[in-house]
């Protein structure tokens, strides 16, 4: 049995990370837009990556945002259409979670450690 | 038994659920390759030779237009939830033809890009 308290909180939480994803995902299409325009090789990406601190802010931001709010649709997938238990849904979300955080900073870092260090 | 009858707002969270799935699924591959760059230039580049094959690019657009897709198609169901109540538009069915659309301009923005 789903809890009604914890459902509204994810539920808050959801819209809340999308929100605040709405200017990163138009920063980001428009990043996208830009690369393709430009040099694609390892060391021009890596040079355009590291040119600012902000940078930094902005995708690890970006990334924990994501790692909260895809687990969260996913949970609802898992819910309405797989009829998992709660429990098993939100255990599988939570995983989730923690792997997306995980590999996303660890990406963000690879890509620009070098501007604050 | 009910038959199956064409509707613009189920078809609108269809496609928004739809595309969250398949974004979700090349999240962590995304992520993979961008630590790539913990393993130095080199790997980097051989991705990058990787991804010009033209069923990658295929791949990228599809990524494009499926992201572009669910971030207006997302807009809708805030729009729907936090707006104020009753509203003209209603469902704002429409917006899945506008999603639609600019989802498409935008994929066409980044072939654009990759072909010149």
């Amino acid at each position: 049995m789903p809890n009604a308290m914890l459902e509204m909180r994810l539920y808050l939480l959801q819209r809340l990370t999308a929100v605040l994803m709405l200017p990163m995902v138009i920063g980001h299409l428009a990043t996208i837009m830009y690369a393709t325009r430009s040099e694609l090789t390892a060391a021009s990406i890596l040079e355009r990556t590291q040119s600012s601190p902000w940078l930094v802010v902005f995708y690890t931001g970006f990334v924990v945002l994501v790692a909260i709010h895809a687990p969260l649709g996913l949970r609802k997938i898992m819910g309405e259409w797989l009829r998992l238990p709660s429990k098993l849904a939100n255990s599988i979300s939570f995983v989730l979670f923690i792997v997306f955080l995980g590999l996303g900073l660890r990406g963000v870092w690879a890509l620009t450690g070098v501007a604050i260090s | 038994m009910t038959g199956f009858r064409f509707n613009l707002s189920y078809f609108a969270f269809l496609l928004h659920r739809l595309s969250g799935l398949a974004l979700v699924c090349f999240l962590p591959f995304h992520f993979l390759v961008l630590g790539l760059g913990l393993e130095g230039e080199a790997a980097l580049n051989q991705m990058l030779v990787f991804t010009e094959q033209p069923m990658v690019k295929f791949g990228e657009w599809v990524l494009v237009v499926l992201f572009s897709l669910h971030l207006l198609l997302g807009l809708r169901v805030l729009v729907i939830e936090w707006a104020p109540w009753p509203h003209h538009g209603g469902l704002r069915s429409g917006w899945v033809i506008i999603a639609g659309g600019l989802g498409l301009a935008l994929g066409w923005l980044f072939l654009d890009g990759v072909l010149s």
